[in-house]
């Protein structure tokens, strides 16, 4: 290509731009890379701050993490071999101070703490620490901010008072907890004891951190793995937090499909638009060619304008892109901006390009019918015609699988997008044609503008079709995260009664209950059910020992491994139906164990199987009396295992209690924490809220994406109207010869947009509906009724954007007169 | 490269068509839309080819500027055989010698009355494209339109873009086909006016292909196909 060519290919794609001939597949592209590169720039700096942070995750280069204090022989044989050493425990504990009590999360540390990474204050002067000298505790940011504590404050952990030293501004092996919303204490391991936090049931995590040289620290792994014992586990960094690691990936996987189908959609409009463009070129083509033009000039020209035109979209959407991604780190605020690296804009490069490809595979074949174009069409329109040709090729298709598995990177799962979205597009497209067949049947005949708009779409079947699914998955994916959630969430409140349970408190003392139940009736309150919690480890089913290894599952290998946390009672809650067995009456003078049914199904236990529990060292075994079902969404006190009384009223116990306190009551249940300073109150509302405000913030994040999807249907909608707008000015403009007014013509094309918006919030209606009854009734349990506006939303949507999207065509068909139109079309 | 012909005698035609015959498969048969066509166009006339609808005067158009081959005989353009040429040498010869005015005046949309007048020139290489565009557009009367689309020009107003789109190239040799088709009487005029001077003052050969009686009078030369056959001529 000489420079003069490919001036004249750029001159020849401004002048296309500025006539607005190329405008669709320009946006359609800018989108596409937009919402590939905001979603990979997002999920990458994701990705590398796992990375980054995974060596710092443990602040050490293996640990043994423990639900019970770790056997001293690995911390002796560790010292032996030469290790530096380090432990930390990790409890939930109420803090007390001036203003009241909070629920924190306390971590003891002992000297030589973060033996990795560092531990970084920023307050009262910036700098990195280890482990806060005894007496002293540092806190985190958000502590400061709920309590409103100072620096210098008293701070009462237990029966210990501490002084807030520090404001900690970076802990190593916290800094994935990118979830975590309780605040943060950390003290010295040597002041635990006095705190009395630690006492029978308290539920404590060990880690005993050990950093060395990597063959010493490989050695002692391989010493140390087959003496481990049962709730021991050994990490490295590649054992890191798990599903932590799981959560992001499925996340990431998630934020890409949702970018897959905003890409999938826009590729369609730049088929459509290709298309049309080409169709709109023959005539140009034709007369440069009998201009002169020779075929591989044509080509060269306009392959150039495309590639120039795929570059310019391409780095419009990366600049979009990257501006997305800011907008998601933005939205999803300190769930994960601490610690962040900065974005890979190498990545944009790379997104641009594939942009580029994909589009490039859409529009070589349609473009390389310009270069075959009969020069004789200047005189004999009908030649070289693309009306029989098909919308998109099998290269394209293969581009855009290609794409797809790029995204995900992972066969399966790009698998399942890629059938995923074929099902909704064959779901969409099934409905609508049913829909158009049905409209075609109506008994009634209504005016010439509804009549002749229904013609239009059926004789455009595929167009329309096309025009619906867009539309629709669009729709589709906005409704339900927005209508639907909030459905929802309103069913799920509703079922949860005003007065549920909003407090639990837990590490009562045997001694404590008195205490407290005559604090609750001085105070008015209805005294609680409180229930004994002991915990315990299953240990074998039938005589089989448990192992760990044998279950594949991850929720079974996680129940098989913890502690459980067991109850006895002599009569079973009366709110949690049997399901198979016998309950046992007060009087009965056999042992047996009440299991809920998902934990027996998740770990195969049936009635009758005798389980052996280590409760403190000691084996406490019964057959399986009955399965029961539990509602976990009630908010009272539940167990997984309860016991017959005889089996475990001997075994000493923490004692639990749930109760709702009304807002005017905290000053009385922030006295009862500073009498009684080991209870934890939990406030579910406040959890509730922080679980409501972190999906709140990732729904935004996916909304976000999701709009983008509906951008890029808005796109394919204008692409398909303005490939049939040449037509339908000709046909407006016979029709008008014929003696239609301007209203009737209008009427025509309104009955024609409003059944595609009509038809497209239809089947978008009916998706999320579906989807929004699959998730209540299947996943929540709760009935379903869709709110009268899910109809009105959807079909007023629908009908809404797509008279947004064809106004302009509206406009243009009423405004040339039906002579020049004519004259025009030749 | 083209053969030069600059200083070739006046009197050897730049067009000429030998045995020119065009049949088209129709069904099982081959349909005879041109048969033994011979013509001879010296350079500087003015040849109109008339004859009903369906006679075969947009094809003989069409053969003899090289947008389509025959079936048999052969047309010489200024001395090179067309049908000899490939698609490309076909392209390459219309850049430098022909030009073309259309019924349906064949503007491309998306250009500007300059940019299309500009775009003969621009394809041949010619650097000095916009001048001489503008020049031209001048010439035709429209030198305050420059930057109107096609859309935005009356019918006139187009058919006189492409003339000057035709003229700009200097071509040896215009080819039109009714030119005046899609005009009202007096703008028809007025573009048969404008033609034909802007022929006589450049000297170039001019072969129209019309139905207009009046139109076709004001040529040196008539021809009428009839059934795809050379029936009459007349001077």
């Amino acid at each position: 290509m000489n420079p003069a060519s490919l001036r004249f290919a750029v001159r020849m794609l401004w002048r296309d731009l500025r006539a607005g001939e190329l405008l669709a597949v320009f946006v359609a592209l800018v989108i596409a890379v937009a919402a590939l590169s905001g979603v990979n720039l997002f999920a990458d700096r994701i990705q590398r701050a796992l990375k980054i942070h995974a060596a710092e995750l443990l602040a050490a280069n293996l640990l043994i993490n423990s639900d019970h204090p770790v056997p001293q022989h690995f911390a002796d044989e560790a010292r032996r071999r030469g290790l530096r050493l380090a432990e930390t425990r990790v409890f939930s504990s109420m803090a007390l101070h001036a203003q009241g009590a909070q629920l924190v999360t306390a971590k003891a540390v002992s000297a030589g703490y973060p033996l990795l990474g560092e531990l970084q204050l920023a307050a009262p002067a910036q700098h990195a620490a280890g482990a806060p000298p005894p007496g002293q505790v540092w806190v985190d940011a958000r502590m400061l901010q709920r309590s409103g504590l100072r620096i210098g404050q008293t701070l009462q952990l237990g029966n210990s008072q501490f002084t807030v030293a520090g404001v900690v501004s970076r802990e190593p092996d916290a800094a994935l907890d990118l979830f975590s919303f309780v605040p943060r204490v950390l003290l010295n391991v040597v002041d635990l004891p006095a705190t009395g936090l630690i006492t029978q049931g308290s539920r404590v995590r060990y880690r005993l951190q050990m950093a060395g040289p990597a063959q010493e620290i490989a050695d002692y792994r391989r010493w140390a793995e087959p003496k481990l014992g049962r709730g021991e586990r050994i990490e490295d960094i590649s054992d890191a937090r798990p599903e932590v690691r799981s959560a992001m990936h499925k996340a990431q996987r998630f934020l890409g499909l949702a970018s897959m189908v905003a890409v999938a959609l826009a590729v369609i409009a730049i088929a459509l638009a290709t298309r049309r463009y080409v169709q709109r070129h023959l005539d140009s083509a034709a007369i440069m060619r009998c201009l002169g033009a020779s075929q591989s000039q044509l080509w060269r020209i306009y392959l150039w304008q495309f590639l120039l035109l795929a570059l310019v979209a391409g780095l419009v959407g990366a600049i979009a892109g990257a501006l997305m991604q800011m907008l998601l780190v933005n939205m999803l605020g300190s769930l994960v901006n601490a610690g962040l690296p900065s974005p890979a804009y190498g990545l944009l490069l790379q997104t641009v390009l594939l942009g580029m490809a994909t589009m490039l595979a859409f529009a070589v074949p349609p473009l390389w019918l310009l270069r075959d174009v009969p020069t004789l069409r200047v005189l004999r329109r009908d030649l070289g015609d693309l009306s029989r040709r098909g919308y998109v090729n099998g290269l394209a298709w293969l581009a855009l699988a290609g794409l797809l598995y790029w995204q995900v990177a992972d066969a399966s799962v790009a698998m399942y997008g890629i059938a995923g979205f074929a099902v909704a597009a064959l779901l969409a497209l099934v409905l609508g044609w049913l829909m158009l067949q049905l409209l075609r049947r109506l008994p009634w005949q209504p005016g010439l503008g509804w009549r002749y708009g229904l013609a239009n779409l059926q004789r455009r079947q595929m167009l329309t079709l096309i025009q619906i699914l867009s539309l629709s998955l669009g729709l589709m994916a906005l409704l339900v995260l927005t209508l639907v959630r909030a459905e929802l969430l309103q069913a799920w409140r509703q079922s949860v009664p005003a007065d549920a349970p909003n407090r639990f408190i837990i590490n009562i003392q045997n001694h404590q209950l008195p205490v407290l139940q005559q604090q609750f009736a001085n105070a008015g309150l209805p005294v609680p059910e409180f229930f004994p919690m002991i915990r315990g480890r299953l240990l074998s089913i039938n005589g089989k020992p448990i192992d760990v290894a044998r279950y594949s599952e991850e929720r079974a290998r996680n129940l098989a491994e913890r502690e459980f946390n067991l109850s006895w009672m002599s009569r079973l809650p009366g709110d949690q139906p049997l399901l198979a067995g016998k309950d046992w009456p007060a009087a009965t003078q056999s042992s047996g164990f009440s299991v809920e049914v998902g934990l027996a199904q998740t770990l195969g236990i049936r009635v009758g199987d005798r389980l052996v529990f280590d409760v403190a060292g000691t084996q406490v075994a019964a057959p399986v009396a009955n399965l029961r079902k539990v509602n976990w969404d009630n908010f009272r006190v539940n167990f997984f295992v309860i016991a017959t009384p005889d089996l475990l009223q001997q075994q000493s116990s923490g004692w639990i209690c749930s109760f709702h306190l009304p807002s005017s009551h905290q000053p009385w249940m922030d006295g009862v924490v500073r009498q009684l300073p080991n209870l934890s109150v939990i406030d579910v509302s406040l959890i509730l809220r922080e679980v409501q405000g972190i999906i709140e913030r990732v729904v935004q994040a996916v909304q976000f994406v999701f709009l983008l999807t509906l951008l890029a249907g808005m796109i394919v909608l204008h692409a398909a109207l303005a490939a049939t707008q040449d037509e339908r000015l000709r046909e407006s403009a016979i029709l008008r010869t014929l003696g239609a007014s301007r209203r009737q013509i209008l009427m025509v094309m309104l009955a024609e947009y409003a059944l595609i918006g009509a038809l497209s919030g239809m089947v978008a209606m009916l998706g999320a509906g579906g989807l929004g009854w699959a998730l209540s009734v299947k996943l929540l349990e709760l009935p379903y009724s869709p709110s009268l506006w899910l109809p009105v939303v959807a079909l007023g949507g629908g009908v809404l954007l797509v008279l947004l999207v064809g106004w302009r065509s509206i406009r243009q068909v009423l405004r040339v007169p039906p002579l020049k139109t004519l004259n025009q079309m030749g | 490269m083209l053969p030069n012909h600059s200083f070739q005698d006046p009197r050897t035609p730049i067009l000429q068509v030998s045995g020119l015959g065009k049949q088209v498969p129709f069904a099982d048969q081959q349909l005879t839309i041109l048969a033994n066509i011979n013509l001879a166009i010296a350079p500087a006339e003015s040849l109109a080819i008339v004859g009903a609808s369906g006679s075969g005067k947009s094809t003989l158009l069409g053969l003899m500027a090289g947008l389509d081959l025959p079936s048999a005989g052969s047309v010489m353009i200024d001395g090179v055989d067309l049908t000899r040429l490939s698609e490309d040498g076909r392209a390459a010869l219309r850049a430098h010698k022909v030009g073309f005015v259309f019924q349906s005046f064949q503007l491309v949309p998306a250009l500007t009355a300059l940019e299309n007048v500009m775009l003969p020139l621009e394809l041949a290489g010619k650097p000095e494209a916009r001048s001489i565009a503008g020049d031209w557009l001048q010439r035709v009367g429209l030198g305050q339109r420059l930057q109107h689309y096609p859309k935005q020009l009356s019918g006139g107003e187009q058919q006189r873009v492409a003339l000057a789109r035709a003229f700009a190239g200097s071509p040896k040799i215009l080819f039109a086909d009714e030119p005046t088709g899609n005009l009202d009487f007096a703008t028809g005029r007025q573009i048969s006016d404008l033609l034909f001077s802007l022929n006589r003052q450049l000297g170039t050969t001019l072969v129209l292909v019309t139905h207009d009686q009046q139109l076709a009078a004001r040529c040196g030369r008539q021809i009428r196909l009839h059934g795809g056959e050379l029936v009459t001529e007349t001077s």
